[in-house]
């Protein structure tokens, strides 16, 4: 690994305000932020190990363990609550057996809530990896699940 | 002959499935022999059409509404044909009543063409207004600015113009523009659309702004959760770049700026501007206690504009039509126009453009029309998870800043989410806390013990334990959030925990009470 973090932060070192930059990088390479990642980072920018602990830990997007191969985000802010995001999002948990913030057994899927994916007017909304779903009802939730992630559900 | 037609790049339109649109009529197209130009353009933000075909026809634009790749075949055919006889012919676009009767400055352009290429953007008026600043001083510019009344969009509505005074006037050998595109109120997507659909008019508008405080370096920090925006923006700087735009010498000038779009990591907090700044700087996203102003002491402590994506491509418009001409539009000291978003249980949600002044009521009814569901409405959220939920009482209020903050309320950054009857208003109000003790940066106490207890408080009246008086204490706590927190996040979540619990008490009562 050391090898490959190498050049990732040779090439944010020298840039304002390197350390997120770098945090979207390594966990674009590895799905999330090894442990091993940390000291090194931490070394290279002048930073103690906590600070970069601090930083991982303050945002939801970083993970420190590995993730499902695809990321499914419910949307449960308010637009999509008008639109009936609540049940959708109870759907979504039933169906793949997992609570969010956790992985399906057959590491297909990371499921999670999101605040907001900018689609307030075609409620309610799911994004899979980099890609959102407008009026999304349970059965296009399945229909999603199954052709994006291969993901049968329960 | 060439068929030319347009369909949008855009999340909402994908969402709605654009790109399979745009790949089964180009794969057609290609089987049928037939010579079709798929050009992809941004979105109008009439999303409840989305996906929108557009289509050249004799100096118009013919629309077609909602059309699904399974409408591929019959569409093309009658595209060559006979267009206007196809069943999702919507009208010339130009006459469509939510677009036509909307008063666009900062969205004029939006859905004209590819938001990618430079020409089409210098062809429908761009880098006007960048090329009369650089005719003008760093005062001049920031003294158009302040006559044109333009306020943030951001939601604190902070005059734009005395901002840059600041940091004109500021020290520094080094200044910085930064964008704040962390656009993470639910209910708007109005800095998306422009990013998507415009983005050489942020770069304008940000370019402006460098010129007028004397600032070399700019960043947009822009919501992870926007990746088509992204994407679109990089490219959008790169060819900026290449045309002599931004750089080291802009057009020639001898001025520099430079620009880079900086993603953020999922944190509802770093849209606060303070806490923004933190988080450009590689840092937790912790809010900074004001003063120092980020005006004085900003991004590495240098003197810094922070705006809004819109206030800062309003600027655009400032300087190429002038400071009068934007401000003939509006009311009081509301001037010029606001991107309004309908959106939630609405029929027709999307982007509306209008000078302020507007009851809430019209603007709900004559663009958005009835509720999705079909059911009556019944409370109407404006100004994102931080505003107030307002019942049909308060629905003639017009939009303007001032008339807002007298009811209790805030336009916020123009985002209005409607609610039908089957919403449980205690839901939201718990919600509200709920979201605040999930999102707040933990600095302050208020904020970040008053939202996990006011969800407690909530609970406890929902269950009908001691009702009268703990709903004396959620009033409370919200005194307290509200007067003692450092920033709005905490400051202002009571604003729709307050009016829920106002405007729908029954909402709140137990089972067994009621």
């Amino acid at each position: 690994m050391q090898s490959a973090l190498a050049p990732i932060i040779d090439q944010y070192r020298d840039c304002e305000g390197a350390l997120l930059p770098l945090l979207h990088a390594v966990q674009a390479q590895w799905g999330h932020i090894p442990d091993a990642a940390i000291d090194p980072i931490a070394r290279e920018l002048n930073l103690s190990a906590a600070e970069v602990h601090g930083v991982i830990s303050f945002y939801h997007d970083f993970k420190t363990s590995p993730q499902g191969e695809h990321l499914v985000q419910v949307c449960c802010a308010e637009a999509c609550q008008a639109r009936g995001s609540r049940s959708l999002e109870s759907y979504a948990t039933q169906r793949l057996g997992i609570d969010y913030g956790e992985t399906t057994v057959s590491g297909r899927v990371t499921l999670e809530r999101v605040y907001c994916l900018g689609n307030c007017a075609c409620g309610p909304s799911l994004r899979i990896d980099d890609d959102v779903y407008a009026r999304v009802d349970n059965p296009t939730f399945d229909a999603l699940l199954a052709e994006k992630a291969e993901e049968p559900g329960l | 002959m060439t068929l030319r037609i347009y369909l949008p790049r855009d999340t909402t339109a994908n969402a709605l499935g654009a790109d399979r649109l745009a790949h089964s009529l180009e794969a057609l197209a290609g089987q049928k022999g037939m010579d079709l130009t798929v050009i992809r353009n941004g979105s109008r933000g009439a999303f409840w059409l989305e996906p929108l075909v557009e289509m050249d026809h004799k100096g118009q634009r013919l629309g077609f509404g909602n059309v699904t790749a399974a409408d591929a075949e019959t569409l093309l055919a009658a595209l060559a044909d006979n267009p206007t006889a196809h069943p999702s012919y919507v009208g010339p676009v130009s006459e469509i009543p939510f677009l036509k009767n909307q008063q666009r400055l900062t969205f004029e352009r939006a859905g004209e063409g590819d938001p990618l290429c430079i020409e089409t953007y210098q062809q429908l008026g761009g880098f006007v207004g960048l090329r009369n600043a650089l005719a003008m001083t760093a005062q001049q510019i920031v003294d158009e600015v302040k006559e044109s009344g333009l306020r943030g969009r951001g939601g604190a509505a902070f005059p734009a113009g005395i901002k840059w005074q600041t940091v004109l006037d500021a020290v520094g050998n080094r200044k910085y523009i930064v964008c704040n595109a962390d656009e993470g109120d639910s209910g708007t997507f109005a800095d998306r659309l422009l990013m998507e659909a415009d983005p050489f008019q942020l770069i304008e508008g940000m370019t402006i702004a460098a010129l007028a405080v004397g600032a070399t370096q700019g960043y947009i920090y822009l919501r992870s959760e926007y990746p088509l925006a992204h994407q679109i923006l990089n490219e959008a700087i790169e060819r900026a770049e290449q045309a002599g735009y931004l750089g080291d010498d802009l057009l020639g000038s001898g001025q520099a700026f430079h620009l880079e779009v900086r993603l953020g990591a999922g944190a509802y907090i770093c849209g606060e501007e303070t806490s923004l700044l933190n988080s450009l700087e590689g840092k937790r996203g912790i809010v900074r206690a004001k003063p120092p102003l980020p005006a004085i002491e900003g991004l590495f402590g240098k003197p810094t504009v922070v705006n809004n994506v819109l206030t800062l491509a309003a600027v655009t418009t400032v300087l190429a039509k002038g400071s009068d001409f934007y401000q003939d539009f509006g009311v009081g000291r509301s001037r010029g126009t606001l991107a309004f978003q309908l959106a939630g249980n609405i029929e027709r949600g999307g982007l509306v453009e209008l000078a302020f002044g507007t009851t809430l009521r019209d603007l709900v009814s004559e663009f958005g029309g009835d509720s999705a569901s079909g059911r009556p409405l019944r409370a109407i959220q404006v100004g994102g998870p931080l505003g107030a939920y307002l019942p049909e009482s308060s629905w003639d209020t017009p939009l303007d800043y001032e008339a807002f903050a007298e009811i209790g309320g805030m336009i916020g950054h123009g985002g209005v989410v409607v609610f039908d009857e089957s919403i449980n208003m205690s839901d939201q109000a718990r919600f509200a806390m709920d979201f605040c003790a999930e999102e707040s940066c933990g600095k302050c106490t208020p904020c970040r013990v008053g939202a996990v207890r006011g969800v407690e408080v909530i609970d406890r009246i929902r269950e009908g334990n001691e009702p009268e008086k703990n709903r004396e204490l959620l009033l409370d706590l919200c005194d307290t959030m509200e007067s003692a927190s450092l920033c709005a996040m905490g400051g202002m979540t009571p604003f729709p925990v307050r009016s829920a619990l106002h405007y729908f008490p029954e909402d709140f009562q137990s089972e067994g009470s009621q």
